[in-house]
């Protein structure tokens, strides 16, 4: 579904992301972690189409077209869905008004008829449990006063209205309690189908024992220095990330 | 009608006018109307027009704007029109009292005075000085200041016609008020209506007023308001400004405020040509509220200057102030917000805002939100932004699927919201969110306004495309 190839992206002349490699296929789930300033959110955003990054180098495949040709929207409407590390407020774009747009905007795309006015409703509420969101979200601008985890909840509930076949979720789990943590695990977990994939990026492994990957990266200095199945996780909360250094200086000094 | 050669300046010309016609300005005028008509007019003919020279004036090149060879009704004629037959109401929800300046006279379909059940009453201001002399005697040029500049002092002299709201003591309102100003003709007019309102004791009334020109013709309209929210009384007013490109509208609003009165201004400018609005408030009293918003889009080379002036004289009053802008293309906006906090006025809370987005490099605005305190126990606070659409929140949008377009349409129309979502009647405030989104989209023509139904065969068209970048 999505190949990174040998991708170079830099800001403002700054190396980023270097010789970053990575597929997901369908039905799979990656964990990516790794040290703070290392890249996943970059890599995150280069995915979405931020673009204020520059790629100067390699490519990202997915479902065999070149992303990098597409405007953000356009991957969104083909089934590539963010969950922000940082989601953004917007003073005076209520959630019900931007999620009407977004739902109709992707359903245009692939020829379908704008939902209507209580099709669309009932979608709203049957998300919203999905997530356990029990305020009024319809008239509220988008997470504008939303507290950390409230943000964090709503990234997951956008991403069950638009249903997407491949989602990043960038620490979608930190800044949430334990009860909110299950919740939000527990709303990936009913998305998941043997067509999409997802790619959770995080700190904890406490998030990978509700989400169980099917492999996980550890990231370091822009590119992928280790991979493995969960246990790996495991091992980096019990070693730290030195543990990583080591071997990557022992392997240098070789 | 009166045809002056265009040999001799404007200023000239009105001085002759007024001396050539005094027999009809002064119709029904009481001796002491007359003297301040001709102090008024003394006073035109020492200041003049202003000019860029002047501060106030320093942004807002009048000049090239006083040049047309203007026509100038004086003379009464009785307007026989089917106001029905000119527009008819498209708000569904919204029932009001219709009144409608035409070229600045007062026109009606059956009578130029109405007096509701309550007592309200509502219409000519011409009429009413015949009908209730001792109503305007008393409030007339009581709150309007001459000398503010030579379009007030005009104004005065010229006083004729215009809208009169008188409302008695203890009477709520219920039905809001429209005032429609349409400037129709196929000649280069200069009207100067004259408004009174006032709102008397405990009252509240709502009021809203729509600028619209419906020709491409040349016009100019100075037009002043004069304003009385006596104690405990309150006054919403929504002004809705849809002016075509050939048009200059200055509309100087004074507004006195007795002990515990209550405004609301809203004024959202939806198209100009050339647009000044100043709105100058006296907090004459204890405990008053004003709050002061506005919204104003504009390009092409369309010109939008708001002036406020809130003067605070004594203790315990609020002020709030919040007037944001959209510029495109060539389009120039002026903010200046002055709030004035006298030495009486302890305890004052003012605050004041200004906040504007410019989608090109080409647009400007020029802002100058300021405070002048001599009282030492207040809270007041100022400030002013420029900037573009926000990045960050256009690509969360877009990575939500959202095209470009309309993710910024949906920026543009958050940006507005704050200013529209204190409009407070809710079929209003929707039909007029709808009608900035509609501007937002460049889908805004001078024949599809707030509340008129064009029926001319052939309206007058004009682009305005905010969406297009
Ligand atoms: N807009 C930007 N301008 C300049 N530098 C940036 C920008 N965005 C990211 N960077 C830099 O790129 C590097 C990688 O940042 P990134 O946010 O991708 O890290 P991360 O792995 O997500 O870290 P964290 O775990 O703290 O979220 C950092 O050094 C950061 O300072
Ligand atoms: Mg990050």
């Amino acid at each position: 579904m999505l190949q990174i190839k040998h991708l170079r992206v830099s800001i403002n002349q700054k190396e980023i992301l270097k010789d970053f490699n990575l597929e997901v296929k369908a039905g799979e789930v990656h964990a990516i972690m790794g040290p703070n300033g290392t890249g996943k959110s970059t890599l995150a955003s280069v995915i979405a189409g931020r673009d204020i990054f520059e790629v100067t180098e390699g490519e990202i495949l997915y479902k065999g077209k070149n992303l990098l040709d597409l405007p953000p929207e356009t991957r969104a409407r083909e089934g590539i869905f963010l969950g922000f590390q940082y989601p953004v407020e917007i003073p005076g774009v209520s959630m019900a008004n931007f999620m009407k747009t977004a739902v109709n905007e992707i359903r245009k795309y692939k020829g379908l008829e704008p939902i209507g006015g209580a099709d669309f409703l009932k979608l709203m509420e049957e998300k919203k449990k999905l997530v356990e969101i029990q305020s009024k979200l319809n008239n509220r601008s988008v997470n504008e006063g939303f507290s950390g985890g409230e943000k964090k909840k709503n990234e997951i509930f956008q991403m069950a209205m638009l249903n997407p076949t491949l989602s990043i979720l960038d620490e979608t789990d930190s800044g949430l309690d334990i009860d909110a943590l299950r919740i939000v695990a527990n709303g990936v977990n009913k998305l998941r189908t043997k067509d999409n994939a997802t790619v959770v990026i995080t700190h904890y492994q406490r998030l990978l024992d509700y989400i169980v990957p099917d492999f996980v990266h550890v990231m370091y200095d822009g590119k992928i220095v280790k991979s493995g199945d969960k246990h790996l996780a495991i091992e980096l909360e019990e070693k730290g990330y030195d543990w990583i250094k080591q071997e990557l200086e022992a392997n240098a000094s070789i | 009608m009166e045809q002056i050669t265009i040999d001799i300046s404007l200023k000239d010309k009105m001085l002759a006018l007024f001396e050539k016609n005094k027999q009809l300005l002064f119709k029904n005028n009481s001796k002491s109307m007359i003297d301040i008509k001709n102090n008024a007019i003394a006073k035109f003919n020492e200041i003049g027009f202003p000019h860029t020279k002047l501060e106030e004036w320093r942004l807002t090149n009048i000049e090239p704007y006083l040049k047309a060879e203007y026509q100038h009704h004086l003379q009464t004629k009785p307007i026989d029109v089917d106001i029905e037959s000119i527009f008819q109401c498209e708000v569904p929800d919204l029932d009001t009292f219709v009144v409608v300046l035409f070229n600045g006279r007062y026109i009606y379909k059956h009578t130029p005075l109405t007096k509701l059940d309550n007592g309200t009453i509502i219409g000519s201001f011409e009429k009413a000085l015949e009908e209730y002399p001792e109503i305007i005697e008393k409030h007339f040029n009581k709150y309007a200041k001459n000398d503010k500049n030579g379009f007030v002092a005009l104004n005065t002299a010229f006083a004729q016609d215009g809208i009169f709201i008188y409302v008695p003591q203890n009477i709520i309102v219920e039905q809001a008020i429209q005032i429609i100003n349409i400037i129709n003709t196929t000649e280069e007019v200069f009207v100067q209506p004259r408004n009174l309102f006032i709102v008397e004791k405990n009252s509240s009334i709502t009021l809203v007023s729509c600028d619209h020109s419906l020709t491409q013709t040349n016009s100019f309209s100075n037009a002043v308001t004069e304003i009385l929210i006596d104690e405990n009384a309150q006054l919403n007013h929504i002004r809705v400004q849809n002016k075509g490109k050939n048009s200059t509208l200055l509309n100087t609003t004074f507004v006195e405020q007795k002990n515990y009165a209550m405004l609301t201004s809203n004024v959202l400018t939806l198209n100009s040509g050339f647009i000044r609005n100043d709105l100058d408030i006296s907090l004459n009293g204890e405990g008053c509220e004003a709050n002061l918003y506005g919204i104003y889009l504009a390009d092409k080379t369309q010109f939008v200057d708001n002036h406020t002036f809130v003067d605070h004289l004594l203790p315990n009053s609020n002020s709030k102030e919040l007037y944001k802008g959209i510029l495109d293309d060539k389009a120039k906006a002026v903010f200046s917000g002055k709030v004035m906090v006298r030495r009486d006025a302890q305890k004052t809370n003012a605050f004041q805002a200004n906040k504007n987005i410019l989608l090109t490099d080409e647009a400007t605005i020029n802002t100058k939100p300021h405070l002048e305190i001599y009282a030492d126990d207040v809270k007041c606070s100022h400030g002013a932004t420029v900037g573009q659409l926000d990045n960050e929140a256009m690509f969360y949008l877009r990575s939500r699927g959202l095209g470009e377009d309309c993710a910024r349409m949906l920026l543009m129309y958050a940006f507005a919201d704050e200013v529209i979502n204190k409009i407070p009647i809710e079929a209003l405030r929707v039909r007029l969110g709808n009608m900035v989104s509609k501007r937002l989209r460049g889908e805004l023509s001078v024949c599809d306004q707030c509340v008129m139904h064009c029926n001319s065969k052939s309206p007058t068209q004009f682009n305005i495309d905010l969406s297009k970048l």
